[in-house]
Order: C-alpha cells, then sequence, then structure tokens
C-alpha cells in the first residue's frame, strides 16, 4: 500500500534528524508560548471584562480545589515533622522543631507541593476542557457568534488560577503548620499557643513575602500552558488526552524551573 | 433597493491542506432572499467552503465577500460585528456542553443590542418552539439526543434573525418527519425575514423543498448550477445520482 510506504518514510525521515527536530520544535513552542502570553496581556487589559466567568471559574479552580490542598497540606506538615524529629534529636534541639518545620513549609514545600498538585488537577483539567470545546468546535462557535473566545475561555481561566494558587497556598501553609503542630504533640506536649508562638518567632517577613509573590508566577505558569495547550489542540479526540497530559508534564517542570530562578533572587536579596 | 442584492460571494477561492486540494477555484454568489443548496459527496469540502465563508478558515487564494465586505480585509472587531449578522449551523451542532439549552441560546444574545431579561426570555422560548424542543429548555446537552442537539443548534443559529444563514446538514440524523419539519421552517424563515440562505445537505428531500438554486460541489468547483428541475433531470449519470 502506498499509505503505509508513505508513513514509513516519513518515520525514516523523522528519526534521522529528531534531535535537531525536538530542539527546532522546542524553540518553536517556546516561540508560540510566548505569543500566547501576548495575546493573553492584550486582551487581558480590553474592555469589555468577563467578570462573570472570571467568577465562576475562580470557584470551580480554587474553591473545588480546596479539598485536595487542604489534605495535601496537612498531611505535608504532619509527616514533616515527625520525619525531622530525629535528626533534631541527636542535636539535642527538638525545641527547634516548630520553627524548622514552619519555614521549610512557608519558604519551600507549601507552595512547590501545593503548585504541583494544582497543576496536576486544575492544570489537566483545563487541558482536557479546551482541548474538547476545540474539538467539539465550540470554541469555533463562539467565534461565529462574534464572541471573543480567548478573552472568554483563556483570560478567565489564566486569571483565576493566577490569583487563586496563592490563596491555595496560604491555606495549605496554615493547615500544614496544625499538621505539625499535632505532629509536634505526637511525641511531645506543646501547647498551641507555645507553638506557634515558636513558628512566628522565626517566621520574618524576609520568608513570606517572596514565596507568596512566586506562587502567583506558578498560577500563572499552570494557567497560560494548559489554556496553550488545550486551545491549540487539533488531533480529534486523541488531542484530548495528549494536552491534558503535556498541560500537566509542561505545568510542573516550569514550576521547577521557575522555582529555581525564585531562590536565586531571593537569595541575592537576602544577604 | 437595488433589484439583487448579493448577499455573500466567493470569487477563486482556492483551499488546501497540505497536498489535500479541498477547493480549486471556487465561485458563487448568493443573492437576497435565495435559498442556495450545496450538494457533494463527503469530503468534497461543503464545510470547509462555509467555514471560509464566515473566517473560521483562512482559504489560501480568492475573495470573500460577506455582506458587502470583504471579509479577509476586516479587523477582528469588525468581523465580530459582521458575524453577529449571520446565523450558522454546525455540522456537528457544537453546542457548549457546561451550560444548559436556555444559556446555549442565551449565550449568542450577549453584545446585540440590550435587551431586557423578557424579551431574552421571548426570544429563546421562540426560537425552541420553532424547532419543537421548549421542553428541553432546562437539559443539558449531554441529556439530549443527537437530532436534538442539532435542533437546539438550529434554535441558536436562527434565533437572532440573521441576514444570512449558513447551515451544514440541517436535517442529518433526524428523522423523516421531524426532517421535513425542519426543511419547512427553514422554508418560513427564508418567507419570514427574506433571509438568504445556504444550505448543504445529503437529504434529497430537504434540498426538494428549500432550494430556489442548487450548485454540487465536484474536484472543488462548482460541478454544475441550476434549479432543483434542472439539476434532477440532468443527463449527466453522476449528477442524476445523487437523486436517486
Ligand atoms: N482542519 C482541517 N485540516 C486538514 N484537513 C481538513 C480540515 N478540515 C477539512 N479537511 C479536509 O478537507 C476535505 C473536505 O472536508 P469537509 O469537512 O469540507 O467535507 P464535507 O464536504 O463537509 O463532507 P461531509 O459531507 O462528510 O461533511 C476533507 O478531505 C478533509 O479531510
Ligand atoms: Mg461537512
Amino acid at each position: 500500500m502506498p499509505a503505509e510506504i508513505k508513513s514509513k518514510v516519513k518515520q525514516v525521515e523523522f528519526s534521522e534528524n529528531s534531535y535537531l527536530k525536538k530542539a527546532k520544535s522546542f524553540f518553536e513552542e517556546a516561540a508560540l508560548v510566548t505569543m500566547f502570553c501576548g495575546r493573553f496581556f492584550k486582551e487581558l487589559v480590553k474592555p469589555p471584562y468577563e467578570f462573570a466567568e472570571f467568577i465562576k471559574q475562580a470557584y470551580l479552580v480554587g474553591y473545588k480545589s480546596f479539598p485536595l490542598v487542604a489534605t495535601t497540606g496537612f498531611i505535608m506538615g504532619l509527616v514533616l515533622t515527625i520525619q525531622s524529629r530525629p535528626t533534631l534529636a541527636t542535636f539535642g534541639a527538638e525545641s527547634w522543631l516548630p520553627a524548622m518545620v514552619a519555614v521549610s513549609i512557608v519558604r519551600e514545600i507549601g507552595p512547590v507541593i501545593t503548585a504541583l498538585i494544582f497543576a496536576g488537577k486544575v492544570g489537566s483539567g483545563i487541558g482536557a476542557e479546551l482541548a474538547s470545546m476545540k474539538v467539539t468546535e465550540q470554541i469555533d462557535a463562539m467565534e461565529v457568534a462574534g464572541i471573543n473566545p480567548f478573552k472568554y475561555i483563556v483570560v478567565t481561566r489564566v486569571m483565576a488560577a493566577t490569583l487563586m494558587l496563592p490563596i491555595l497556598v496560604i491555606a495549605a501553609d496554615a493547615i500544614a503548620l496544625y499538621g505539625s503542630y499535632i505532629g509536634v504533640n505526637l511525641k511531645g506536649d506543646v501547647s498551641f499557643h507555645l507553638f506557634f508562638l515558636k513558628v512566628f518567632e522565626k517566621l520574618t517577613f524576609a520568608d513570606v513575602f517572596p514565596a507568596t509573590i512566586k506562587t502567583v508566577f506558578f498560577g500563572f505558569a499552570v494557567g497560560i500552558i494548559s489554556c496553550y495547550k488545550g486551545y491549540n489542540s487539533n488531533k480529534g479526540t486523541e488531542g484530548v488526552g495528549l494536552s491534558a497530559n503535556s498541560a500537566v508534564v509542561m505545568g510542573s517542570l516550569t514550576i521547577f524551573i521557575m522555582d529555581m530562578i525564585a531562590v536565586q533572587i531571593t537569595s541575592l536579596f537576602s544577604k | 433597493m437595488k433589484a439583487e442584492t448579493i448577499k455573500a460571494e466567493v470569487a477563486h477561492l482556492n483551499k488546501s491542506f497540505g497536498s489535500n486540494k479541498v477547493l480549486l477555484d471556487m465561485n458563487f454568489k448568493i443573492r437576497e432572499g435565495e435559498n442556495l443548496v450545496v450538494l457533494g459527496k463527503s469530503g468534497s469540502g461543503k464545510s470547509v467552503l462555509i467555514k471560509c465563508l464566515i473566517g473560521l478558515i483562512e482559504p489560501d487564494e480568492g475573495e470573500i465577500f460577506l455582506l458587502g465586505e470583504n471579509v479577509q480585509d476586516l479587523e477582528r472587531e469588525a468581523l465580530n460585528i459582521l458575524r453577529k449578522k449571520v446565523g450558522f449551523l454546525f455540522q456537528s451542532a457544537a453546542l457548549y456542553d457546561s451550560k444548559t439549552v436556555k444559556e446555549n441560546l442565551e449565550f449568542h444574545l450577549r453584545g446585540s443590542k440590550t435587551k431586557s431579561k423578557e424579551e431574552i426570555d421571548q426570544l429563546v422560548l421562540e426560537a425552541l418552539q420553532n424547532v419543537g424542543l421548549e421542553e428541553a429548555i432546562d437539559k443539558m446537552p449531554s441529556e439530549l439526543s443527537g437530532g436534538m442537539k442539532k435542533r437546539v443548534g438550529l434554535a441558536r443559529a436562527l434565533m437572532l434573525k440573521p441576514e444570512l444563514i449558513l447551515y451544514d446538514e440541517p436535517t442529518t440524523g433526524l428523522d423523516p418527519i421531524t426532517s421535513k419539519e425542519i426543511s419547512r421552517l427553514i422554508l418560513d424563515v427564508q418567507k419570514k425575514y427574506n433571509t438568504a440562505s445556504i444550505i448543504i445537505t445529503h437529504d434529497i428531500e430537504c434540498a426538494r423543498i428549500t432550494a430556489n438554486r442548487m450548485i454540487i460541489l465536484k474536484d472543488g468547483k462548482a460541478f454544475i448550477e441550476g434549479t432543483y428541475k434542472e439539476l434532477s433531470e440532468s443527463g449527466d449519470e453522476w449528477v442524476s445520482s445523487f437523486f436517486k
């Protein structure tokens, strides 16, 4: 069959310079995402604004993720405390436990773990939803009705993700600290009051502020990447799964990369 | 008013997807108040043609005029304004699955001249009654059958009483009785509002009822053009095979 031969030839061609192709497609994609971001900011500032849809998305993205984020936050605080205790005990520094756990949660673990969970839940959701809207021509239907789909679909979701993740992280941090309090009390006796006294003795503005700012960027990254993946899906039903999948993979990777950069920047300022 | 107003015109339209040449030098016009039926084999580019017309697909070459304006020259905003005057029924109905039937219809009323809530409700109900689906008003699209979705899509396209309506297979997937009702509805809308319509269909009965003029696509061109009677009595074997 000629079609079969054709696809074989294609495969060979592809594998011969697949590294080159990969590199090329990586840069192409980076350029396309940048352009997508550009369009986002352009549409963001241009009235009319889609407030009602934004509120709906904020509810879906934020409120609906809360139980998951709260559970992981609690476990995170509890486990981290239990795991850190033996090390600190070797130095006889168990009284440092609340402060140490608090600093690691607020500065690093809270934002990153919550953002990753968020990328998994919200990123895949948005990626799949937009891709299926694309496949079933719902995005085209908005176009022909003279409604700007980018504004209605993308801008609202990206804004919701950007603004909801910081709130979720703050909530997760608080719940993690509560988990830590319980962890401390599994093998000791520290009053609630004393625990939080110790926590806030060590926790400074310089811990909280940069950590919160970076979550804004994490949220934006998750929103924009998953919207990009979904909005540009074009492989039919298969593309829906693909979009959801690559939204999560690329979103999670971007979170780590951004975190690395954020840590460098904060450490520049903190000394 | 001129004796003959052209509502849409396509001139020398070319469109290919990679090596797949779908439209090759396609030409046609549609006049005010006219129903133009487009026939053609599956994959002959009928859907692509009307998507080019509304600006969803960018043609490779050629010119497209819609309600007197050149679609390719228009800025986004101007195109959106123009699109509100055109009704479009998707082959797949393309209902928003996160919205109820009512919300699906209301959504397309946004931005059109500010109407009161009562007026909107009235308009939505009327549109649904036209397609016989007023009882499905609060259902989600996932709860509807294929034919019901199609009819909701139709209601959505007709709701704003557009000057030009593009129907992509309005009766496909419907039973013969409903098909006939829908064909009559298309005819009614034409009579009542003097709208021009392009009707893509495989349903020869629908074509017979609605067509003022027909074209048949072949090899990316309008292969033959004429009234239903002319084409059905055509000597060409390929053409007459559509009418069997
Ligand atoms: N987005 C696209 N990308 C690539 N090829 C496409 C695309 N849309 C349509 N085609 C191709 O264009 C051709 C015409 O498709 P089109 O959907 O217009 O057919 P049709 O005449 O509407 O058929 P049907 O009666 O089955 O609906 C097909 O060969 C199809 O493969
Ligand atoms: Mg089609």
